[in-house]
């Protein structure tokens, strides 16, 4: 199978629902243009990371949309769009931006199904960069899936890996909701096995990456690879580590993770975001509520601190969770089983 | 030293690139048979047992339990009681990995050929003027057939397709029964000029291998039938529909376990593979497609039992005796028709259960052959 980067299967991805769909459009911050707007849009270069590049060329002005930077604006036009029978895609450049734009997606994207008693469809996706790591400094670099996991009718899509992105890419352009699709910055390069034609994989199903016995470790994104760089080292030690990848945060597949501390009777939650009211509190809570009497030692999570993200690039380093501390956070859910017991 | 054997690390399946010696069941300097059981064995995918290659005295164990090799390498050293212990270490020292070798990129081995219309893909493996073809079964692909094919490309020119609708290969099927499947299948024999080809199919791809025996004798040399359909009426339509139905992991795994006697057998990567392919475009349709054809009523719809004795070929039938697909009592009643071969405490899956049952019934069945 072809090896490809988490950029191309994205791009694979928007492309070939285009083709078979023309409804789909695609519309944001330069996904036509980009890199300060001196390219020539018929060699344009696709977004400031090249996402979107050489879709222009092949769908024209019609369907690939440059837009004045005005967040409400994307977002009020495409949710318009999406109720009114087209499917667009809008790209949001940097998620940290969708605060000028909440009231479109809160209270009008995310409520029209409800709202209308269930006649109106909003297929709509949103995406957006996120993460830390690329010195783009705390208003470039946030990790809020958490926030759009908290509101009713919208689906988040967190995907780690470019097979998971291009069919979770494509199961959110055909699905009838509105689906906020996070791509962490610093992934674009990552390479993987993705198949050519098109696929799907279900919202709410974990992938599970490794299995061990002795703790179960969730995470998401990035994180998913810190996690399994962890789970590595720990092997070597003689601790297994089951890794789990939740994929989507809404829906979330509460039956993996929940049968996976079963067996575990340890957790540890791995995510990038703020610690407070996020996924890692609502993964430490469901736990708690469900599998409580399961659990052998406290829950541990690894997070970034409760702080914006540093522009100081030593900084930025130290906030972000890193295996050192997931072993360490491994480490303390194992011996606390040995204390007891002693 | 004429009597030492070598016991392998062995290829099931071609992304297997090393497995783990879980647990020796024979200690050294006991005797055995040729065919028992003598060391588990654990891939990423799957887990199994190794056979005695050859009776004697289990002389040493290379690989102790736990420890991770690659496939092909020596796990241990079967000689009868006269080989001396210096000549086991030569033998020990000289040994080289007897399957390909490890740095061989299996991608570079799949191929994809255009036949009206219909891509087709394709693994082949080995040099030899003799030509095999290994056709899958309802929802596998060529690289289910991992290490069968592995071992017989060492004497063969070996072709693993996959039909249309599954693995690489296009997923719009024109006409699902067996019949128009193996009129698919001829296309690829012309298309690639292989001229006639020693046949071994399983389950589906076994019915679709008759099919072409009986439209196309001039194309096919032998026939190793691995729990063929088209031999009874019976089919367990439900695995069939489930299989079809399941989206999910968790689903999927459950309707898998129903194709083999230890359903241990199947593990996290096995599922995933299944399902990223259940999860492309077209797919669903393909394989719907073809239920609707092969077994309309939940029943299959052709049977061809009364005609094995028409064919000019030999003809091989392996099947496991747990089988909870395609039950084995099919093939009662054949052994004047057919060389007949039930296995103990396998199911539906022979090619991937008891690999090495499989390789010896079809290579006896080629070299049968005129």
């Amino acid at each position: 199978m072809p090896k490809k980067s988490m950029r191309t299967a994205i791009n694979e991805a928007m492309r070939l629902e285009m083709r078979r769909d023309p409804t789909v459009i695609l519309l944001g911050e330069d996904v036509a243009g980009g890199r300060g707007g001196t390219a020539e849009l018929e060699d344009a270069v696709g977004g400031v990371l090249g996402v979107t590049k050489g879709l222009y060329r092949e769908f024209g002005p019609e369907r690939v949309i440059d837009t004045p930077i005005t967040e409400s604006a994307i977002m009020g036009a495409a949710a318009g769009a999406a109720v009114t029978g087209l499917r667009p895609i809008a790209e949001l450049m940097f998620v940290d931006f969708m605060g000028v734009c909440f009231d479109q997606i809160f209270n009008q994207a995310a409520k029209f199904r409800y709202m209308f008693g269930g006649k109106a469809k909003t297929p709509l996706v949103v995406r957006a960069m996120s993460g830390a790591g690329l010195r783009a400094g705390a208003q470039h670099s946030q990790s809020l899936h958490s926030i759009f996991t908290h509101i009713p009718g919208l689906k988040v899509v967190v995907p780690s890996d470019p097979y998971d992105a291009k069919g979770l890419l494509i199961q959110a352009i055909r699905d009838d909701d509105p689906v906020i699709f996070l791509e962490h910055k610093a992934m674009y390069d990552l390479e993987g096995e993705v198949p050519d034609g098109a696929y799907t994989i279900p919202f709410g199903e974990a992938n599970i990456l490794r299995e061990g016995d002795d703790v179960t470790i969730v995470a998401l994104a990035r994180m998913v690879h810190v996690s399994m760089e962890a789970a590595k080292k720990l092997q070597e030690n003689g601790i297994k580590a089951t890794v789990i990848d939740p994929r989507t945060t809404s829906p979330l597949d509460e039956q993996t993770i929940l049968e996976s501390v079963e067996n575990t009777g340890r957790l540890v939650v791995v995510d990038e975001a703020n610690p407070r009211c996020s996924f890692a509190t609502d993964i430490a809570a469901l736990v708690a509520d469900k599998a409580f009497n399961h659990l052998r030692a406290p829950i541990q999570l690894v997070t970034a601190p409760h702080t914006p993200v540093p522009f100081a690039p030593n900084l930025e380093d130290a906030y972000i969770p890193n295996t050192t501390q997931v072993i360490a956070a491994v480490l303390k859910v194992m011996q606390h089983d040995r204390n007891r017991a002693a | 030293m004429s009597n030492i054997s070598a016991i392998i690390m062995p290829r099931w399946g071609l992304t297997m690139e090393e497995g783990t010696v879980t647990g020796w069941l024979v200690s050294v300097g006991a005797s055995i048979q040729s065919g028992d059981d003598i060391v588990d064995v654990e891939s990423s995918k799957l887990s199994g047992t190794v056979e005695a290659p050859a009776t004697g005295i289990l002389r040493r164990q290379t690989v102790p339990e736990g420890q991770s090799v690659p496939t092909g390498t020596l796990l241990g050293v079967i000689t009868d009681q006269s080989t001396t212990e210096s000549e086991i270490d030569e033998f020990v020292q000289s040994f080289k990995v007897v399957v390909p070798e490890q740095t061989d990129d299996d991608a570079a081995l799949a191929r994809e050929i255009d036949v009206d219309g219909h891509k087709f893909s394709y693994l082949r493996m080995g040099d030899a003027p003799k030509k095999v073809l290994l056709i899958h079964g309802f929802g596998g692909d060529a690289s289910s057939w991992g290490y069968v094919q592995q071992s017989l490309s060492l004497q063969y020119d070996t072709i693993a397709l996959d039909l249309l609708g599954h693995g690489g290969s296009s997923k719009s099927v024109p006409d699902g029964s067996l019949a128009g499947q193996s009129g698919n299948v001829a296309a690829f024999i012309s298309a690639l000029e292989l001229n006639n080809v020693h046949i071994v199919g399983h389950s589906m791809g076994a019915g679709i291998a008759l099919a072409l025996a009986f439209s196309r004798p001039d194309l096919v040399s032998s026939l190793t039938l691995l729990a063929p359909v088209s031999l009874g009426g019976e089919i367990n339509a439900d695995y069939l529909k489930s299989f079809i139905k399941a989206e999910k992991r968790r689903d999927l795994e459950a309707v898998l376990r129903q194709l083999f006697y230890d359903g241990s057998a199947v593990n996290r990567a096995l599922v995933d593979d299944v399902i990223k392919y259940k999860r492309l475009d077209g797919v669903t349709e393909a394989l719907q497609t073809i239920l609707s054809s092969f077994a309309p009523e939940g029943d299959q719809r052709d049977i061809w039992r009364d005609r094995l004795g028409e064919l000019k070929v030999p003809v091989t039938i392996v099947w496991g005796k747990n089988d909870q697909i395609v039950p084995s009592s099919h093939a009662d009643g054949l052994e004047s028709v057919a060389n007949v071969i039930l296995i103990e405490n396998v199911g539906h899956m022979p090619q991937v259960e008891r690999p090495d049952q499989v390789i010896a019934a079809a290579k006896e069945t080629i070299e049968r052959a005129k």
